[in-house]
């Protein structure tokens, strides 16, 4: 209860997550930044290369360097739209859960049900689902007339990897603001009615206020995972049809195994993971000082 | 055994949060840090029960530094303003919790925890949980706690603060009387001024991170040593004015001169902040003589119109414009004065307190209470 | 601006059915009620918590429908009619402020919804910002204030409206901090006296209840036991919890035998000032007298009720004496010239303030030609 410890023994207990995190993440990452400097084919062999693997990825017209130019583009759009959708689909749906009763129980778990499901699992469904010979979104959509093939068809892949993905994770966003929908006091919404708001200005003028913070943080788990999204598009499209569904992370898993071109894949992993936090890092501080800003 | 406090400081970046604040507790005494909020009275206790560490001075308990000593070995027990308790253990296991810490015999504390439960008359709710009780009982949970540890120092943080007034009356006589059998340090920290003056002992005043004075609770109460002192001391507000005293006549702060006859007589000339208490101010029918003749004021009567009256239980505080000022006056009962009606503010001269312009008390003779001043009950 | 009238208003916050039997009155969160709040006035809810208070103010504002009773707004039954459509205000516990408007803004806002004109509004939020020193702050961010501004702000909002029926209070001083109670407490006085609306002001704490209203409504255990100014709660409580809660410390209370016009504690005899003949043998009889007007004097002073001293309380303004008759602790005023020499002491307690109680009911003394001194009280 008050006791607050003040003795150093307490670093004690830290090591072992320091020794954890150093073999699970900075050695691998070592490594990495090891082979981007580099040139090997394995065995231990190895040939300093200095910056040019940088060179090339960041040069268009080398092939590598374009090829990282368009996954990027991709991955950024793909973001951009997911992010479009599933923020304000969400915010909808958490105003639509109920606040009250055994009904909030059963709707919780139902908009939780795609989170729980494996993500392979995710694409797996979704490959079958969107079969245009016998999967059932896909057929019914051929027989209504419509032209789908997401093996063949680039829009299409593209909306089935959109509406997977906003299927999938929907329902996080959904979560976070239901649960900071909740934490709003009765009292607003009471003062409201008593000035004589409608629905819209309340969700203007105190849920979407008051679910600011909780959205900042939804906007970032959705971009993170979005950016390096990986597991779904490769079981439905792997990737396809031609380059068009080819993000950053299918692109990366490629060069790397696909062509052992290790040098290339570390320089690309290093600048993937630099561009990542750094927008995370951008956007975070611009959202945080926005907030500030508007109090004065 | 006692604690002690040597010019201790602490600093949180540039701030400033306490100031050199040097104090000694003895044994079996009930301490009280009275200030307002933000004053440090929280940051002291922490410092005191060694949670946090000084940036400058020591804290130290049988003459030995608190910082050295590990938590769980200090014998502290601390009661904060919020209802503290282990939300999943009855009020019973709650109680016992530090005894069972402290290994102590089975049929000890059955008969520790009886006492501490009788005595903060808990008895009916033991089997109960935390959230199952009101908050005045969880609090009394969380008293019976400290007080069933017999620590050595005991800590109060705003103890009653959260509690609806009634109970908080109660609870504040019931206090002191608990623990002072328990041969305790005690500190009590209240923003209260009545609170502090029903716990009796010895007072502490805080202002700004700073001690302005510790000592006696009744004679802090009745001879602040400085303004700032006299301020925390007083709720409602100390009324103050400044005047600037010539000879014989006073000039008040609207530029008015007056006879200077209310004033100490020994007062010498010059500027004089002045301080009285509610207990000093009555109310009266507007005073003719005071308000057409300008020498007016000659037994320190001054005119002006309510704003306000604050009812509280068995006193009523007159707020009254006077021109210069808003004071407050004490009306013993419960009485409504309209507000904007014109009345005078008696000011009794043997309540006015002289401070000089950096705010240090003077000492002067109190003057005679004036023919003019008479009691009316 | 309107008369509020409560209708035999009831609740039982487990439903019950309309005009179910009011016989089982503990279900009842808010047992039956029948008051008519005049407007211009402004009235205070008082009790501890759990009495009442609250249900009563939601059933006013129409966030609770109460299970038994109407309500009507003048001549209008709005019992069922939803909380936007009675033309009421609130003010809540906590400020409740829009975070993205400025203070103008939020202020303004009751009046845009209800279409009013530009400059209408301009005009009341410059008013209202007037009364509660807002002008400063009106073009800064809500948000960034603090909680006491926050709060006038919120005050603010109530008051906006020159139409409504009412504007109800939910204890709005609990989050501001102590030293600034002082000054919100005048403002909200002040503001009923500028402003001419019906007020209802719920609260647990006598000071500010006393402090705002005309007429103080006491309740406890969803029960109304008095109504009316604060001197009458003080002089002549009718219930002895009103005697307990009204006043710091509470009243004093000893079981008595009445006889006449004395009145007897154990062994030890009261004058009262008036004759009391018909005190049923079988209620329980207690005799009420507050501390204030009861003086505990040196056993020299001569007359008095001996009493033994347990102890004195200085609080600097004046001090008790908390002292023993018999098995019973009583409180009483210790004249500030008085020294106390010894254990015992003497009791003396003003006739004309010592009260007769009933089974908790304050009955009303006749005078001792026989005339009733004022009207019987229930």
């Amino acid at each position: 209860m008050n006791d607050r410890p003040i003795n150093n023994r307490a670093w004690l207990f830290v090591l072992p997550v320091l020794v954890f995190v150093l073999f699970s993440s900075l050695l691998p990452m070592m490594t990495v930044v090891n082979y981007s400097f580099q040139d090997t084919m394995g065995q231990n062999n190895f040939f300093w290369n200095g910056i040019a693997w940088f060179q090339n990825l960041l040069d268009p017209s080398t092939d590598i360097g374009g090829r990282f130019g368009n996954a990027l583009l991709r991955n950024l759009i793909f973001s951009l739209v997911v992010l479009f959708i599933e923020v304000p689909l969400g915010i909808a749906v958490a105003i639509c859960i109920p606040r009250h009763g055994w009904k909030v129980g059963a709707t919780l778990v139902m908009i939780a049900l795609p989170l729980l499901i494996p993500w392979n699992v995710v694409g797996t469904i979704w490959q079958i689902f969107a079969r245009a010979d016998i999967g059932l979104l896909g057929a019914a959509l051929t027989r209504m007339g419509i032209h789908y093939n997401d093996t063949q068809d680039p829009t299409s892949a593209w909306a089935t990897i959109v509406v997977m993905d906003v299927w999938h994770w929907t329902g996080m966003v959904a979560l976070l603001a239901y649960a900071g929908l909740k934490s709003i006091p009765d009292a607003f919404y009471q003062a409201a009615r008593i000035d004589g708001a409608g629905r819209w200005s309340v969700f203007r003028n105190i849920e979407l206020p008051k679910l600011q913070k909780v959205l900042v943080i939804a906007v970032l788990l959705r971009f993170m995972e979005s950016f390096m999204i990986y597991t779904e598009p490769a079981t439905v499209t792997g990737g396809g049809p031609g380059e068009a569904t080819s993000f950053l992370s299918l692109d990366l898993v490629k060069i790397a195994l696909g062509q052992v071109d290790l040098g290339n894949a570390a320089a690309l992993s290093l600048v993937y993971n630099l561009i990542t936090l750094s927008i995370c890092w951008v956007f975070f501080t611009v959202m945080t000082q926005l907030d500030q800003r508007k109090d004065l | 055994m006692s604690l002690v406090l040597e010019n201790v400081g602490l600093k949180s970046g540039a701030d400033t949060i306490i100031d050199a604040v040097s104090l000694r507790f003895d044994r079996g005494t009930m301490n009280i840090l009275l200030g307002p909020t933000l004053s440090g009275k929280t940051s002291l206790m922490r410092l005191m029960a060694g949670l946090d560490k000084p940036s400058s001075g020591h804290v130290s308990v049988h003459g030995k530094d608190v910082a050295k000593v590990p938590v769980r070995r200090r014998s502290v027990a601390m009661v904060y303003q919020q209802f503290v308790n282990y939300p999943s253990l009855t009020v019973y296991e709650n109680i016992a919790s530090p005894l069972r810490v402290a290994g102590v015999a089975k049929a000890e504390i059955e008969t520790r925890v009886a006492e501490a439960a009788r005595v903060l008359r808990l008895e009916p709710f033991l089997t109960r949980l935390p959230a199952q009780l009101s908050g005045g009982q969880q609090q009394r949970t969380a008293i019976a706690r400290a007080l069933v540890k017999r620590a050595e120092l005991v800590l109060l943080d705003e103890p009653l603060a959260n509690l609806d007034y009634k109970l908080r009356e109660e609870l504040r006589v019931e206090l002191p009387r608990l623990f002072a059998e328990s041969g305790s340090i005690l500190v009590y920290a209240t923003t209260e001024p009545s609170e502090a003056l029903l716990l009796g002992g010895r007072t502490a005043t805080l202002w700004q991170g700073g001690l302005t004075q510790f000592g006696d609770t009744a004679t802090v109460y009745r001879q602040p040593g400085n303004i700032d002192s006299a301020r925390v001391f007083s709720d409602p507000p100390l009324n103050e004015l400044t005047v600037r005293k010539h000879g014989a006549r006073a000039k008040l702060p609207d530029g008015r001169d007056v006879s200077a006859a209310w004033l100490a007589p020994d007062l010498p000339d010059g500027e004089w902040r002045l301080g009285f208490r509610v207990e000093s101010a009555e109310v009266d029918a507007p005073d003719d003589a005071a308000a057409s003749d300008a020498s007016g004021g000659t037994s320190g009567r001054f005119n002006g119109t309510v704003a306000v009256t604050e009812i509280s239980g068995s006193e009523s505080f007159v707020h009254v414009d006077v021109g210069f000022a808003t004071w407050v006056c004490l009306v013993l009962g419960v009485h409504d004065w309209t507000p904007g009606s014109k009345v005078s503010v008696r000011v009794d001269p043997r309540g006015v307190y002289v401070f000089d312009q950096a705010g240090a008390r003077v000492a002067v003779a109190a003057p005679q209470r004036s023919a003019a001043y008479a009691t009316t009950g | 601006m309107a008369t509020i009238t409560l209708d035999g208003i009831a609740h039982a916050y487990d439903g019950s059915p309309h005009g179910a039997d009011l016989q089982d009155m503990r279900r009842y969160a808010l047992k039956p009620i029948n008051h008519v709040w005049q407007n211009g006035r402004a009235y205070a809810l008082l009790g501890p918590s759990g009495c009442g208070k609250t249900t009563l103010l939601n059933i006013i504002s129409g966030l609770v429908i109460p299970s038994d009773g109407r309500l009507l707004f003048d001549e209008q039954d709005v019992t069922r009619l939803p909380t936007e459509r009675r033309n009421i205000a609130q003010v809540f516990q906590f400020p409740v402020i829009y975070d993205t408007m400025t203070v103008a803004e939020n202020l303004a806002f009751p009046l845009r919804n209800r279409g009013v004109e530009k400059q209408a509004i301009a005009r009341r939020v410059d008013e209202i910002a007037g009364l509660l020193d807002l002008r400063p702050v009106l073009n800064r961010r809500a948000r960034g204030l603090t909680a006491d501004a926050k709060q006038k702000i919120s005050l603010g909002r109530g008051l906006v409206r020159a139409d409504v029926s009412a504007v109800l209070f939910d204890e709005p001083l609990t989050v501001i901090d102590p030293a600034l109670k002082w000054e919100l407490r005048s403002k909200l006085k002040a503001v009923h006296q500028a402003l001419d609306m019906l007020m209802i002001y719920v609260t647990h704490d006598q000071v500010e209840a006393m402090t705002f209203a005309d007429q103080v409504v006491v309740m406890n255990d969803g029960r109304v036991l008095q109504i009316g100014t604060p001197a009458d709660l003080f002089e002549r409580p009718a219930h002895s919890f009103v005697g307990y809660f009204i006043g710091s410390p509470g009243m004093n209370f000893l079981p008595a035998t009445i006889a006449g016009r004395t009145a007897h504690v154990g062994d030890v005899r009261f004058d009262l000032s008036a004759s009391y003949p018909q005190t049923p043998n079988s209620a329980a009889v207690q005799l009420g007298f507050r501390p204030d007007y009861a003086t505990v004097l040196d056993r020299s002073a001569g007359t008095g009720i001996p009493v033994t001293l347990r102890r004195i309380e200085d609080l600097g303004r004046r001090r008790l004496a908390r002292v023993a008759l018999g098995a019973y602790e009583l409180v009483a005023t210790l004249p500030p010239e008085v020294e106390l020499s010894g254990d015992t002491a003497l009791l003396q307690v003003a006739p004309g303030h010592l009260h007769v109680y009933v089974d908790d009911h304050r009955i009303e003394g006749q005078s001792v030609e026989g005339q009733p001194l004022e009207g019987q009280p229930a």
